[in-house]
């Protein structure tokens, strides 16, 4: 069964279709990238999987069951993370606290514990706080140490991007779908998030959907590609497979001119 | 010699709105000197009410002990009520005007409680159970009526243009004032006098201070620790922030959006629930009205120590306190102006009023948000 499945989905704004009759799944544990020209209505398909929009119809399927209208906090808890193609860390609060906010649909300890400092309500701070910790650590040493209480506006930018990675992680998510993770990055820390793509699968379990323009980052991570024009998808299959298929090399560079 | 022009910087034109708010700024400041140390030498010209205490003939260093302490116990209250304003403009991006009878409710509610314990005695024989209980009664009041008001009133507006709640918040605030007085009556309710222990003086650092100003700011002081703890150290506190930054990504963070905002109202009013019981024992008499001016004052004082920032809630609420008590003596008094403690709304405001064309962010105000520091 696939854990995630979209199913003719479809959705317009005033007019202009975005997702036309979109049909695609993702298998537990695989990685796919989802690739396209601009416009190509990715990001919306992000945006509809979390619930940030709703779709005019069709149907998507988490775990077997329609995830269509329930809201982004209750997503969350269900196990679907995300990252933005513009980076939306929390800016003022700290490395650390950005993190720890992640974990807010796994804890429970509310109002009343937190003014009496019960024994519970220490002992889940003190989690919350470890696990923020051993997140952040995934980053290798990035993001620990002095960085903890910075706040986040002080990060460079690849450090906010990886910060809102690790805030992803940090919800304890099933899968995660980051929105073009490498954009502005160097060459080197393109590489570094590539391997770190991996690693979300291989060391922590997580199913990847990555939307990606970086070619070089597709051919390394991806499982399986698929490829979306004008809300529709155009491509699916290994990178080698989509890289040549007709329609994606017309889609991306338009049709060969006809001799007459 | 230039080889390399540097991109010029556009020019400012020193235009006439520049040098009019220069000319007030200059003005005030005068003004302000002028009313505290006189001018010296200038036979009949303002005496300065630095030079009258110590000539003996103005007001006496006690006065100015007991106008600072019931400055800093009115600010105090101020500052509870601010923290409503704040939070609710924190994280919503609006000034809810019903605030003042948020406050109001709790004030007039918990009445009704001191009154029963002052008939049954309790209110003398136990003081500090009686006053507890009588400020759990004013917090439960003012935290139904916030929430409520948010629920019915606010909710669907979310997402509206931000005018939009604001004027509603105008029409709640009417709405509830006299909802009260339908069902409460527009006599004024005198609060039984504040229980014997809290009578006469205390001597703090040997500073006397009368009782019931000591209960407000030590009371004030505490229900402020309590809450900075509890939006800085916890999870709620931290899904607060959260929201105020970003409200699409704290959702993403699985924070639950609807249930976070009703809880800032439900805080925001508890503080004002507090202040109204505080209020009362001060002032005695509570009635439909009772919210409109300190409601207003609560807002100046928001927007004084910066609006949005809840230490700043705080420190602009003594401000105001401040102002109020001390600055018609201490400025207007030194000019010779009569009758100048009628003349505090006048101060406070012009305080307010001031502190924009100086600093207008607010005293700690530094507002702070993704775009801007993005």
């Amino acid at each position: 069964m696939s854990l995630l499945k979209i199913v003719r989905l479809h959705k317009d704004f005033g007019g202009v279709i975005a997702i036309n009759a979109l049909d695609f799944h993702v298998d537990e544990g695989e990685i796919v990238s989802v690739i396209g020209p601009n416009g190509a209505g990715k990001t919306t398909v992000f945006n509809l999987i979390t619930g940030m929009q709703a779709p005019d119809s069709g149907e998507i399927l988490f775990e077997g069951e329609t995830i269509i209208g329930l809201t982004p906090d209750v997503l969350t808890g269900r196990g679907i993370a995300r990252t933005f193609q513009n980076v939306r860390v929390f800016a003022n609060m700290t490395v650390l606290e950005n993190v720890m906010v992640a974990q807010h649909c796994r804890t429970s300890k509310g109002a009343v514990s937190a003014i009496f400092r019960t024994a519970g309500f220490r002992r889940e701070e003190e989690e919350i706080r470890e696990r923020a910790a051993e997140v952040l650590s995934f980053f290798g040493t990035r993001l620990v140490g002095y960085r903890f209480d910075q706040p986040a506006f002080m990060l460079s930018y690849a450090n906010r991007r990886r910060l809102e990675v690790a805030r992803a992680i940090a919800t304890q998510p099933k899968v995660v779908l980051l929105d073009e993770p490498t954009a502005g990055m160097n060459p080197s820390e393109t590489r570094e998030m590539t391997e770190l793509i991996g690693r979300l699968r291989d060391d922590r379990g997580i199913t990847v959907v990555v939307i990606e323009h970086e070619m070089k980052v597709v051919r390394d991570v991806s499982d399986r590609v698929v490829v979306l024009d004008h809300g529709e998808q155009i491509a699916e299959g290994s990178y080698e497979e989509v890289t040549s298929d007709e329609n994606v090399i017309e889609a991306y560079l338009g049709r060969p001119a006809r001799a007459h | 010699m230039k080889l390399l022009k540097l991109p010029q910087q556009r020019k400012r034109r020193f235009g006439f709105v520049d040098s009019f708010l220069w000319a007030v700024r200059i003005g005030a400041l005068v003004f302000v000197v002028v009313g505290i140390f006189g001018i010296p030498g200038v036979a009949g010209g303002p005496e300065g009410s630095l030079f009258k205490t110590l000539s003996g003939e103005g007001v006496s260093g006690e006065a100015w002990r007991d106008l600072f302490i019931s400055g800093l116990a009115q600010g105090s209250m101020y500052g509870m009520i601010a923290l409503g304003y704040s939070l609710v403009y924190g994280v919503l991006g609006f000034i809810n005007f019903a605030h003042g009878e948020v406050f109001m409710s709790g004030a007039l509610v918990s009445f009704f409680a001191a009154d029963a314990f002052a008939t049954a005695g309790i209110w003398e024989s136990q003081p500090v159970l009686a006053l507890g209980f009588t400020i759990l009664v004013a917090m439960a009041t003012s935290t139904i009526v916030a929430v409520l008001t948010e629920r019915i009133a606010y909710r669907r507006l979310r997402g509206s243009p931000r005018l939009i709640p604001l004027i509603t918040s105008i029409g709640m605030s009417f709405f509830i004032r006299y909802t009260f007085r339908g069902l409460f009556g527009d006599s004024f309710k005198t609060y039984p006098a504040a229980p014997g222990v809290l009578e006469g003086r205390a001597t703090i650092f040997g500073v006397e201070i009368l009782k019931t100003q000591l209960t407000v700011i030590v009371v004030t002081a505490v229900s402020m620790v309590v809450l900075y703890q509890f939006v800085a150290r916890t999870r709620m506190g931290r899904a607060m922030r959260a929201i105020a930054e970003d409200r699409e990504i704290a959702a993403l963070m699985g924070v639950n959006v609807d249930r976070v905002i009703s809880l800032t109202f439900a805080v925001g009013g508890a503080m004002a629930g507090i202040a109204g019981v505080l209020w009362a024992l001060l002032f005695r008499q509570v009635h439909f009205l009772t919210g409109f001016l300190p409601g207003i004052k609560g807002f100046t004082a928001a927007v004084v120590g910066g609006i949005g920032n809840m230490a700043g809630a705080y420190v602009g609420g003594l401000a105001i306190g401040l102002v109020e008590s001390v600055g018609p003596l201490l400025v207007l008094d030194g000019w010779g102006i009569p009758a100048v403690s009628q003349l505090k709304d006048v101060v406070a405001f012009s305080a307010l009023v001031l502190v924009l064309i100086y600093r207008p962010t607010g005293l700690l105000g530094e507002r702070l948000s993704v775009e801007e520091r993005g």
